[in-house]
């Protein structure tokens, strides 16, 4: 074909007319243009498809169903719920045993038994005994709780479980839900926005209603501070060294390879020099989240000086001649010219490698930040460094892994929250970079 | 951007990494992730119902938990190591040469293991060892002789199955659930079919035989699991003629997805655990670092208040979630209050 083309001897045709050649070359164009748009149509559908179901899949995280009594806890009541071992386990039966007398009295649901309570009630104690605790002038006067219902309870709100598939169990039993409408029918039980989901902590495997990303976002939030200190200042004046000033020889050949290597070394591996060298030789705290932003940050810095030898190698030669044609030195030149105009690109690899640090696992898995950790928040700023906790992709990795359907949608809820955590950094960076954008 | 500014923050961070190397007042506990569910329910209720932090509980598998558990003695290592099976003499040697000796072992009941399928799947009610093996093991008894497993549907070996492609979903090798199915259920079953028999009058030896009666078949019929319960539950979901192996207090947990199949006629429930009537089944264990009571702030609080009645006790909240009590509870609790090591008083 290529060669009967090439031999035809060319003719002049009109320009009004196109020829077949020109035809096949439009032809080729208009391929290549609709490849272009089909490779980003699929793009957008597959964003589309992962966001809906993200978003489907994780918004039922954000509510939850609760219960709400009012009742009046008397001092022998506490008393006596304060003298046993498992004095939430005391509350919890305490609210159980009211409510069911209140809604027997009532005449709600059809004679309620304390056990079909249980079953709908979430784990309540701690909440009421944390309110007692800081409120003992409560002691004796009537106080409105609203407090979780059970996750199956709430599944049965949300759609997860319902009457056909219901097995029952010492869970949730078919009946049960009939004095769930009952209750809700008497506006006992509602559905509502879940603060606690933001701002709580992890919970144990029973008591999916409690839990809470708060304690983790905490956590990841530390270890991104002490990447950014860590990784930036390193990360820059290395690339800096490498680009402007190092000789060109076979060290730095070397070096320039290595880092290269580094960035794609996966992060598992950094994950057990992190235990090795910072929880077993330095002697630092386990779970801690200042040895997971210094692990992270071994991970990042490759991702930064890679991206920053590029914007610098991105500046004109041009800016740096002129700069040291008027007589400044070469750091002058580097600092005062060089740099500002790579700082839009700098600023960008920053912030690729610090999100990609935020979504990192497996590397926490070894220096103990896996599990169940995020229980407390930091009593203070250094504490948070240093006070075990855990990161977010950790925490939704936990949750993913339990046994409750429960807090599979949490691990979704989770994956939002970590999304808007990154859309905040990106957009926190896109900002900077406009500030700091210069044009020649 | 203030460079003076982020070195100085730097070198504060720095300065402040060195200084606080120092007292840890947390308890630290890794290991099994059959345990850890159990462990974060205490881990909670120790938190909110004493004075001291709650103890951080990390994952990682049974044997990953001994072997940090095993690396010493001192505040940066843990002090409780939970274990789905009993530790191993290799792991108390290396215990030993670390300094880790007084080692206390602390059973705080059992697991049931279960095989479960699809809820609207073919009706896989009833098995014996001999089923499993049957399906799973790469050689088996045909007719007298011992041939390359030739079934692909559960049918073809029992009448009783349904006429449904064998698909099993097993618990990889790194799983100490995968030890248990192996000498409860495989073994059985081989010994139970004739296999064992035939392979040792083959001329193997018996050390031989028994580990080629662990094996499963590699023709994909079986698949080995390395995550946890919840992948296999994702595996079964899309796969209605899968059979999955879980945890008891998993399959309570997901029961409108899941059913259970007997074992040897015995259906899988805390009580017919508990009497060991069901094959199946494992104790739990955890091992505290005797050298750590007295330095680590309520570690022995802790062990007491985990396998105390009002949790580990029939009625507790771990008896709730799925966990089948021990019924010599007691001496735990006995053993516990006097930090009994192992070794002494067996």
């Amino acid at each position: 074909m290529a060669d009967a083309t090439a031999n035809s001897p060319r003719r002049h045709g009109s320009l009004t007319t196109t020829d077949p050649r020109t035809k096949r070359r439009n032809a080729a164009e208009a391929r290549f243009r609709a490849y272009g748009i089909a490779a980003i149509g699929l793009g957008l559908f597959f964003l589309v498809v992962l966001a809906t179901s993200i978003i489907r899949s994780g918004v039922p995280a954000f509510t939850t169903t609760v219960v709400s009594l009012e009742m009046n806890v008397s001092q022998a009541e506490y008393d006596e719920a304060e003298s046993g071992m498992l004095k939430t386990a005391a509350y919890t039966k305490l609210f159980i045993t009211k409510l069911g007398a209140q809604l027997r009295e009532a005449g709600i649901g059809d004679d309620v038994q304390d056990d079909a309570i249980e079953r709908i009630m979430g784990k309540v104690g701690s909440d009421m005994r944390s309110f007692y605790q800081e409120n003992p002038d409560s002691i004796g006067e009537t106080v409105t709780f609203t407090l979780n219902a059970s996750s199956r309870v709430d599944g049965y709100f949300k759609g997860r479980v319902n009457r056909e598939t219901l097995v029952d169990s010492r869970f949730l039993v078919a009946t049960d839900l009939d004095v769930v409408d009952a209750l809700t029918e008497a506006g006992i039980i509602t559905r509502q926005f879940d603060w606690g989901f933001l701002t709580g902590k992890d919970a144990g495997v029973d008591n999916p209603g409690g839990a809470g990303i708060g304690a983790s976002v905490i956590g990841s939030f530390f270890m991104m501070l002490v990447v950014l200190v860590l990784s930036l200042p390193i990360g820059v004046a290395a690339s800096i060294y490498l680009e402007e000033f190092a000789p060109k020889n076979r060290w730095t050949d070397i070096i320039e390879v290595n880092i290269s290597n580094l960035a794609a070394v996966p992060s598992i591996v950094f994950g057990i020099l992190g235990l090795a060298v910072f929880i077993q030789f330095a002697g630092l705290p386990q779970s801690a989240p200042l040895v997971g932003g210094l692990v992270l940050t071994l991970m990042t810095l490759p991702t930064i000086i890679i991206s920053t030898r590029a914007s610098l190698k991105a500046v004109p030669p041009s800016i740096r001649d002129a700069a040291l044609g008027v007589g400044a030195s070469k750091m002058q030149a580097v600092f005062h010219h060089v740099l500002p105009l790579a700082a839009p690109g700098i600023l960008t690899g920053t912030i690729i490698g610090l999100a990609q640090a935020l979504g990192e696992t497996a590397p926490l898995l070894l220096i103990g930040m896996v599990g169940f950790v995020a229980r407390e928040y930091p009593g203070g700023f250094i504490e948070g460094f240093v006070e075990p906790n855990s990161a977010m992709p950790a925490q939704i990795y936990t949750w993913a892994a339990r046994s409750d359907v429960a807090f599979y949608e949490k691990a979704w809820g989770g994956i939002i929250v970590l999304l808007v955590f990154l859309l905040i950094m990106n957009a926190i960076a896109i900002v900077l970079r406009r500030r700091f954008e210069r044009r020649w | 951007m203030s460079f003076t500014k982020l070195t100085v923050s730097t070198l504060a961070l720095t300065a402040l990494a060195a200084g606080t190397a120092a007292a840890r007042d947390q308890v630290q506990v890794a290991g099994s992730s059959t345990v850890l569910p159990y462990a974060s329910i205490v881990a909670e209720a120790f938190g909110e119902n004493t004075d001291f932090p709650t103890p951080v509980v990390e994952s990682g598998g049974s044997s990953a938990g001994l072997k940090r558990f095993c690396e010493g003695v001192g505040e940066n290592t843990i002090d409780v190591a939970n274990a789905s099976r009993a530790i191993r003499e290799k792991e108390i040697k290396a215990c030993a040469d670390a300094g880790v000796t007084d080692i206390i072992e602390v059973r705080i009941g059992y697991d049931g293991i279960v095989f479960a399928s699809q809820q609207s799947g073919p009706a896989f009610t009833a098995f014996e060892p001999a089923d499993i093996y049957n399906a799973l093991a790469p050689k088996v008894v045909v007719d007298g002789e011992l041939v390359d497993n030739p079934y692909t549907k559960w049918s073809d070996f029992n009448a009783d199955l349904p006429d449904a492609e064998i698909a099993a979903f097993i618990p990889g090798t790194k799983h100490g659930t995968r030890e248990v199915f192996e000498e409860k259920v495989l073994a059985a079953g081989c010994e139970a079919t004739g296999a064992l028999e035939a392979m040792t009058a083959a001329g193997m030896s018996e050390d031989d035989a028994e580990d080629a009666c662990i094996s499963v078949r590699t023709d994909g019929k079986s698949v080995d699991i390395d995550g946890d319960y919840t992948e296999t539950l994702a595996r079964i979901d899309s796969n209605p003629n899968g059979i999955g192996i879980f945890g008891l207090a998993f399959y309570e947990n997901n029961q409108d997805k899941l059913k259970v199949a007997t074992m040897s006629g015995i259906e899988p429930k805390t009580e017919t655990i508990a009497s060991g009537e069901y094959p199946v089944s494992r104790p739990l264990y955890f091992y505290i670092k005797k050298a750590h009571i007295g330095v680590i702030p309520g570690l022995k609080e802790y062990a007491q208040f985990f396998v105390s009645d009002d949790l580990a006790g029939p009625s507790g909240p771990l008896a709730n979630y799925g966990l089948v009590s021990d019924p010599e509870l007691a001496a735990t609790q006995k053993m516990v209050n006097e930090e009994q090591t192992m070794g002494e008083g067996m």
